[in-house]
Formats: structure tokens, sequence, C-alpha cells
């Protein structure tokens, strides 16, 4: 980082990785805020096996809406800790004080809750698999790709309304109504397209679904990109 | 506005406004001429009659209410100009009377002719959510204390859930066409008998205005809240 200190200012991508890098070191460094989502997640994962009658629902037919709610609300606790943790002392006038495009702030930050995402996720679909004994083979590739392209979609948009709610007076409920009607395309993509895999389908099955996935992703993270410096005080 | 003299009388008179009335007038004139001089449909009998409040209440919700709140969102955020985002809030809230009045009304409809309150069909459920939309566009308006930044962030919004509401639809049909369902067609309307033609005509353009007057009597109170808002400020 200190080569940048004294020399020109560093390009939208450049500055982007630097403020990723910045927020996923405050979190490696403390870990709460992950480890508190994982934990919760698994949590959600063994709770919802009981809150079905199992003898009469199949397991492989629980596992994607499962799987998708719980990322979802997981998501949500990681991304409220985004801008959050920029409150205590006013540590976000740094990085708007910072020679640095305001679209590469967001770009960051998207990117360090994409990590998060994809930590948390990383644990969670094993479980599920684990918990709710999915045969799952040659699918899990094309499933990691249906969560990678859901989290792109869940963050993008996450991130901008994480930047909007904790400037206002209930910051830890907005969020969450902010965000949920924009994740119902996510989650519905997403679920729909596990649960083909999932119950061994052929993955064009999946098609459809996916081609609303990465329309969803090129949409909303053009959109929030350009949107953000909006969300920042002059 | 501050030039040097604060000025002391409101920039609206506080008075009815008149088209508020004959807005009024028309719809009671809308629901005589739908009860009592307007034939019963064949098929479905009385029920249809709600067709008069339903349907035209949904047009303006989602393609009045709705389109002006995006288009007045992406304005502001252009222009900065306080006036379109007291078009965008306006909108937006008199918008939520008639999503609320097409969500009441839709599932006393669809409990006699589909034989279910509420079916996950594609308009139901992007109407459904817009109406979600709305009230966390409100919600959030109501969070914001500055003045400047609440505009920012709710035309933020307003041109994002533009954007939502076709996702919705398009996820929701591809829901719905790969899991067909028994009774989820709407009756594809037949041309209207002239008769109701007339009253749907009718009930439309009274709505429409009723929807102009409500949208007026908003704008002007918000006007007048930031005008007192303003004066305080003044005297602080």
């Amino acid at each position: 980082m200190t080569d940048h200190a004294a020399a020109s200012p560093p390009g939208t991508l450049a500055a982007a990785w630097l403020v990723a890098r910045k927020d996923l070191a405050i979190e490696f460094r403390t870990r709460t805020a992950f480890l508190s989502a994982l934990v919760f997640a698994l949590l959600g994962v063994t709770i919802f096996y009981f809150a079905w009658d199992a003898t009469a629902v199949a397991a492989a037919d629980l596992a994607p809406g499962v799987l998708w709610v719980i990322f979802t609300f997981a998501g949500l606790l990681g991304l409220q800790r985004s801008f959050g943790s920029e409150l205590a002392d006013r540590a976000v006038d740094g990085l708007l004080g910072a020679p640095i495009a305001r679209e590469a702030i967001y770009l960051g930050k998207a990117l360090a809750n994409l990590v998060f995402v994809a930590g948390i996720l990383a644990v969670t679909i094993p479980a599920v698999v684990l918990f709710y004994n999915l045969p799952l083979g040659a699918g899990i590739g094309a499933l990691a790709g249906i969560a990678a392209l859901a989290a792109v979609g869940l963050v993008a948009v996450g991130t901008l309304f994480s930047a909007m709610a904790v400037n206002t007076r209930m910051a830890e409920l907005l969020l969450p109504m902010l965000s949920l009607p924009f994740f119902v395309p996510v989650v519905m993509a997403a679920a729909q397209s596990s649960a083909r895999l999932m119950a061994g389908r052929p993955v064009a099955e999946a098609w459809p679904w996916l081609r609303i996935l990465v329309a969803f992703d090129i949409v909303f993270v053009t959109a929030c990109t350009l949107a953000f410096p909006f969300t920042l005080d002059e | 506005m501050t030039s040097g003299q604060p000025s002391v009388s409101p920039p609206i008179p506080s008075q009815r406004d008149p088209l508020l009335w004959v807005a009024l007038l028309g719809i009671a004139a809308v629901y005589v001429r739908a009860l009592a001089f307007t034939p019963i449909e064949a098929r479905q009998g009385a029920a249809q009659k709600i067709m008069y409040i339903h349907a035209t209440s949904a047009f303006i919700a989602l393609y009045v209410a709705f389109v002006l709140m995006a288009i007045a969102s992406a304005l502001y955020l252009w222009l900065k100009d306080e006036k379109l985002d007291r078009v965008a809030e306006s909108s937006a809230e008199v918008g939520l009377c008639f999503t609320t009045v097409v969500l009441a009304t839709g599932p006393i409809w669809g409990k006699t002719i589909w034989g279910a309150w509420w079916t996950w069909d594609a308009r139901l459920t992007a109407t459904l959510f817009l109406w979600f939309i709305i009230v966390a566009y409100l919600l959030l308006r109501g969070a914001v204390e500055e003045r400047g930044r609440r505009a920012r962030y709710s035309a933020v919004l307003g041109i994002l859930a533009s954007f939502l509401v076709p996702f919705i639809h398009l996820s929701v049909y591809l829901f719905r066409t790969l899991h067909p369902m028994p009774i989820l067609l709407k009756p594809s309307a037949p041309s209207l008998p002239n008769e109701m033609l007339v009253t749907f005509l009718f009930s439309f353009a009274a709505f429409t205005l009723l929807f102009l007057a409500l949208l007026r009597t908003r704008y002007r109170m918000a006007t007048l809240r930031d005008w007192v808002a303003d004066r305080e400020q003044e005297r602080a």
C-alpha cells in the first residue's frame, strides 16, 4: 500500500482493490461478522430441517429453498456491516477524502462483500448437501456457478442499500426492507435452477433461469455503480 | 426564498381543491352508473362490477403513479430540483393508496371467479412487490432527516425499483410457465359490450381525475411542509 502514498492516485480498479483489501483486512482481523453470519447460516440450515415433516417432504425438495433463503439472510448480516463499519469515528470521511473515484469505493466495498458472501456459501452449500443427503456429483460445478451469479446480484444491490441504510434512523430494519424485494428474482432464479440440478436434471433445464440471473447481474451492477455517487454527501 | 426578509405568508393559500370535489363526485356517479345502469355480466354475475374500481386503479397505480415516480426520481438526480422530489414523493404516496385498492379488491373478485383469494400469477406478484417497494420507499423517506439526502436516496430507490419490476414479472412468468396451475389464467377479456365499456371509460376518467387531485393536494402539502421547515431553520 505504501507505494501509492507518494505516487499519483490509483486508477478506479486499483483503488477498488485497495478499498476491498482494507475491508477484508478488518474482517480477517476481527472475524466477528463472518463467524456470526456463518453460525447463523448453519443454525438456519438445521432449524429449517425440523420446520418440515421429513417423512412428507423429501429432503432434496427442501434443500434449494433452504439454501437460498438462509443465504439471503446471512448475506444481509454481512451487508449491514459493510458501511456500518465506516460510521465509527467518521471513518467514511477518510474514504471520501481519498483521491479516488466514488465508483471505486462502491466497487471495492462490493468486492469485499462478495468475498464475504462467497465464504459463507462455501461452507453453507456443503452443509446443505451433507445434512440433506443430496446425491450431488457432476452438478457441483454448475451449482457453484449459480452461487457465484446469485452472489454478484445480491451484493450489487445490497452494497448500495447498505450505504444508504446506514445513514438513516433505522438502519438494521431498513436494509432488509429495501433489499429483500430486489432479492426476489435472484432467489427465485437461484432456487429454481439449483433445484433442477439437485434433482439430477440436465443443466439445459436450468438455462432460462440462469439467463435471468445473468441479466439481473448486468443490469444491477451497472445501475448500482452509476447510482452510488448519489448516495454520498457532497 | 431566503431574500433577507423572511416571507410571512405560505406559498400556497390553504383552501380546498375544487378538483378533488369534482373527482369525488365523478367517482360517486360511476358507482351509481355501475351498480344501477350497467347490465350484469352473464358468466361472472355481480362480481364483475368490481372491475370498474379494480382495473382502473391498477392501471393508474402501475402505469401512471409508479412511472411518474420513476421519471421524477431520474429527473431529480439530473436537475436537482426539489419540486421533482415532491412530485415523486406525492406520486408514491397516492400510488400506494391505489395499489392498496388493487390488492384489496383483487382477492374479492378472484375468490368468486377463480375460486381462490390469491394466485402467484405474474401480474399479481409484480403488483404485490410493487406495493412492498413503495412502502419501503416511503419508510426510507421517513427515516432520513436531511432533506437533500432524503431526496437523493429516494430517487435512487425510485429508479432501481423501475428496473426491478420487469425482472419480477419475468421471473414469475417463467415460474408459472414451467409449473402450470389449473385455474390461473384470467378470463381473456372479451370485447366489452357497449354499456359496460362506457361505464369503464367513465370510471377510468373519474379515477384519473381523482389521482390528479390527490397528487396535487399531496404535492401542496409537501410544499407547505418544506416551507415550514425553511422558516424554522431561519429562526434557529
